[in-house]
């Protein structure tokens, strides 16, 4: 059916946000959304190993994160719109009828009240873990997280802190959600000393980092790739376990250039790399994972391994976080650099519905990115 | 038109009917009194009615017997202090000159009370809910309410019906997989429909999301609500938006956004212009009971009271923001009594009963717009349907209380009795009318999906009023891109 041709090349719609892995369109979006997984599954990494590991998906992952948050500490607490009854994107499923409605609750259907309710809960050296329904509505909440959150220890001199703070997000495209459905604000709030801010890249990465923002002595923005809720599935180690902050990861190594991305990014930029590889170009890839404190040093050592950087994220080019870690970069290693640093991001528009496999940094465009660098 | 003065039919009428799922809220201890409050102290604001602005002033002039029932409430002696007794004389104009009995205060004089008083939380009974039509479509007797006449009532009857079927058929395409998103307005098509009729096209909306009536009523075709779901080149939001996020210019209809509650305060802004350039007309902007719990919606309300725009604020009073039950979103007797604090006029109404709401809309927005001020309606209903096309409600409420409003609260049901019974409607009416709105959707959900997709060129246009340099060059380099890898992108986006 020419319709349904249509909409398969469009790599939208057809998935509602509760079934994407079910009836996801069987575009090259999905094509690329499914790699992460597939990442993960190769690559054995030492918490993974072992009995109790179980093939899960993101959304469980945190789910499971947030049971043994709650479970071992009695101060911890799940709150946010519609987290009662399990989420929308049911990561908080099964929570409230474990641990009571007083530890899990819904919330009046306010973002800066529910940031400025768990920046009081945290200050009163509560675990406040705070889910805002769709990052694109984390703005109502910008004052609290930006000037108060942020700056709750340093106006104080450390006589106050709201350390046990996590604010928890799904964020970035998901193939059908247009402007408020869809946006990676990560960058906004990397230009905020104060907080940190994790995005994980798959199921056990998400349950690792999870755990340890919660338990992190700071404010933590945590932003959970929406898309890979129910697609990304990968071996969970069922116990207890965290996974280090303001540490990045190189997932591939590779010696001609070095490529930086997060969340679900990644999975493209890691088809890319297996792309170029066919060409006979080498490509470390690392995650990120903290953007703020970011892991420096390690990308630093990459590049002055490789001599040229990548970064690429969903988020619109300008302003983007992958110009910190250009400029930044740059600066360290100006004169090893073989090659301008390259950018492959989402575009200077708004979200676009109808447009998005266009606004999108896919493969393609990655990977005609690193051989132009390569060949600069 | 002519003020009915309608009498039922039968005595049942009369019987309050029971909500079944609208919490009472605990009523007060009785030690805190709050007379004040209950009392409506502040009635100066509908002293100054005149008949001439208001055509159905019962709903609203009934105050000049409560203020005096307060002053006697307040004449009595009480103890202080051991042995020591002094008169209490209320607030009144006698005493005015009295510096002991009243604090002059910006705002009006406050009077000086003995008692440690605090108003109390909640009344000891609920605002009660202005109705017309009881459940089997006859008036209730005593109700007072401005006729609707034939053609009129027809029209409604005909776009409450058409709005149930686009429901049905966009819901099931989505389904079907040939639109990405839904969302239906099942069980609201009353509060749509009756407050499109007792607007003008002057008005101005400023939507939350499931108020599509307001635009079907006023002209956008279905032909024209089928290309926005589809996001094709005739959408006039240019493809960009999820499905349902219309918009119309020529219809006065501002673009819906997702975000909830963000129109409120924008509300009272264009009002404000409204006022300024002397219009006959209002502000209507809509709100969800969960969209009353966001900052935006007192910023709202105060920005359009303190700058007098004359905004009419309905609050779609629906039992439910996704999963959480208006027990968790507010404690208050609902959202009608925040009105008060903000000193904005409000009424509650029967949001299923579309003579009530007709009858409540037209009388608001001629406060409205005659008084220059804002006055709130909160519609009670129920979202029949799940939230959206991404929800199953199931999981988090009963079938049958969503059963009971889909079929004993039946808001289409309720006033198709009524046409009926004025004989102005018939059963084989009903069944062509049903037939041809179905063909003509499907026709419009085929002609919409058939159409080409908007042109790239528009995914950069209308970011600014013109495009950039970033912008220029990122579209020459997307456009080097899809020439190298052409297979990466959708055919049906004309590049
Ligand atoms: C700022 C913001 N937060 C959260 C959401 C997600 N959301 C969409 S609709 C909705 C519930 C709205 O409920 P209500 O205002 O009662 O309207 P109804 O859906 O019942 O018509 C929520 C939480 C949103 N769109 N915007
Ligand atoms: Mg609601």
């Amino acid at each position: 059916m020419a319709s349904s041709l249509r909409r398969c090349n469009l790599g939208l719609i057809l998935s509602r946000f509760q079934s994407i892995s079910g009836r996801s369109s069987n575009g090259g979006t999905r094509l690329r959304r499914l790699s992460t997984a597939m990442i993960s599954e190769e690559r054995v990494s030492p918490y993974s190993e072992g009995a109790g590991n179980k093939s899960i998906n993101l959304f469980s992952a945190i789910n499971q994160a947030l049971h043994i948050a709650l479970e071992t500490d009695s101060r911890a607490y799940v709150f946010g719109e519609d987290v009662g009854f399990g989420g929308v994107f049911r990561c908080t499923t099964g929570l409230s009828d474990r641990f009571g409605k007083q530890r899990v609750f819904n919330t009046p259907l306010c973002e800066q009240g529910i940031v400025g309710f768990a920046v009081g809960l945290a200050a009163m050296g509560n675990r406040a873990i705070a889910e805002i329904q769709f990052a694109d509505y984390i703005f109502p909440a910008f004052d609290q997280i930006v000037n108060e959150a942020a700056k709750f220890r340093y106006r104080s001199g450390n006589q106050f802190n709201c350390g046990g703070l996590t604010i928890r997000a799904p964020y970035g495209a998901v193939g059908h959600g247009g402007h408020y459905h869809s946006q990676s604000p990560e960058a906004f709030f990397c230009h905020v000393p104060g907080i940190k801010v994790v995005i994980p890249r798959s199921p056990q990465q998400a349950k690792g980092l999870l755990l340890s923002s919660i338990r992190d002595p700071n404010p933590v923005v945590f932003f959970e790739p929406k898309w890979l809720y129910r697609l990304a599935v990968e071996e969970v180690p069922e116990n207890d376990y965290m996974l280090p902050l303001s540490e990045a990861e190189v997932i591939r190594e590779g010696s001609d250039i070095t490529l930086v991305g997060w969340g679900a990014q990644l999975s493209v930029m890691e088809q890319a790399c297996v792309e170029a590889e066919k060409d006979g170009i080498s490509c470390e890839l690392i995650d990120l994972k903290t953007l703020i404190p970011w892991d420096k040093e390690k990308i630093e050592s990459s590049v002055n391994k490789t001599g040229r950087l990548l970064v690429s994220h969903e988020a619109p080019i300008t302003g983007g976080f992958g110009a910190e870690i250009s400029a930044s970069i740059t600066e360290r290693c100006f004169l090893r650099l073989e090659a301008p640093v390259a950018r492959v991001c989402g575009l200077d528009t708004p979200f676009p519905l109808v447009f998005e496999p266009f606004y999108l940094p896919t493969k393609n465009k990655i990977l005609d990115a690193i051989k132009s660098t390569v060949n600069y | 038109m002519a003020i009915w003065l309608s009498r039922s039919k039968k005595i049942a009428h009369l019987l309050k009917p029971k909500i079944a799922y609208f919490p009472q809220p605990k009523i007060a201890p009785s030690e805190f009194s709050y007379k004040i409050y209950e009392n409506h102290v502040n009635s100066s604001s509908f002293g100054t009615l005149s008949g001439e602005n208001i055509r159905s002033p019962h709903v609203f002039l009934d105050n000049s017997a409560t203020m005096s029932a307060l002053n006697r409430q307040w004449r009595r002696t009480e103890s202080t202090r051991a042995g020591e007794q002094v008169e209490t004389v209320p607030y009144s104009d006698d005493n005015y000159e009295d510096e002991n009995q009243a604090l002059d205060f910006p705002g009006g004089r406050v009077s000086f009370t003995h008692e440690m008083k605090f108003i109390s939380e909640a009344a000891d009974k609920r605002i009660p809910c202005y109705r017309v039509l009881s459940d089997d479509g006859y008036p209730i007797a005593g109700s007072r309410f401005e006729q609707v006449d034939k053609e009129t009532a027809v029209k409604m009857y005909k776009s409450m019906v058409t709005l149930q079927i686009m429901d049905n058929i966009f819901y099931e395409a989505q389904r079907q997989g040939r639109i990405s998103f839904y969302l239906t307005s099942t069980g609201e098509e009353a509060i749509n429909i009756a407050t499109a009729a007792a607007l003008t096209s002057d008005d101005v909306i400023l939507p939350q999301y499931r108020e599509p009536g307001i635009l079907l009523w006023r002209g956008f075709t279905l032909q024209e609500f089928a290309n926005q779901c589809f996001g094709n080149s005739a959408d006039y939001g240019k493809g960009k938006q999820m499905p349902i996020h219309y918009g119309s210019n020529k219809h006065n209809f501002f673009t819906i956004s997702s975000p909830i509650a963000t129109q409120l305060p924008q509300a009272a802004g264009v009002a404000y212009s409204l006022k300024m350039d002397k219009k006959e007309a209002c502000v209507v902007a809509f709100t969800g009971d969960g969209g009353t719990s966001e900052g935006d919606f007192h910023a709202g309300l105060n920005f359009a009271a303190v700058m007098d725009a004359p905004v009419l604020f309905i609050c779609r009073n629906n039992g439910w923001a996704i999963s959480t039950p208006i027990s968790e979103q507010f404690r208050s007797d609902g959202v009608v009594v925040k009105g008060q604090a903000y000193g904005i006029r409000s009424i509650r109404v029967d949001g299923n009963d579309a003579l009530a709401v007709y009858n409540t809309i037209r009388a608001a927005r001629e406060m409205v717009i005659h008084e220059q001020k804002p006055v709130l309606v909160e519609a009670l209903s129920y979202r029949v349907g799940h939230h959206s096309t991404s929800d199953d409600s199931t999981k988090y409420r009963p079938v049958d209380e969503i059963e009971h409003w889909k079929t004993a609260r039946n808001p289409l049901a309720r006033f198709r009795k009524w046409v009926h019974k004025n004989g102005w409607w018939t059963d084989d009416e009903e069944s062509e009318l049903r037939g041809s709105i179905r063909k003509q959707l499907l026709n419009a959900i085929q002609v919409a999906e058939k159409m080409e997709k908007p042109v790239l060129a528009e995914m950069f246009s209308d970011v600014y009023d013109d495009l950039p340099s970033n912008l220029h060059e990122q579209e020459k380099s997307l456009r080097e891109t899809i020439k190298r890898h052409r297979q990466d992108y959708p055919t049906d986006v004309p590049v």
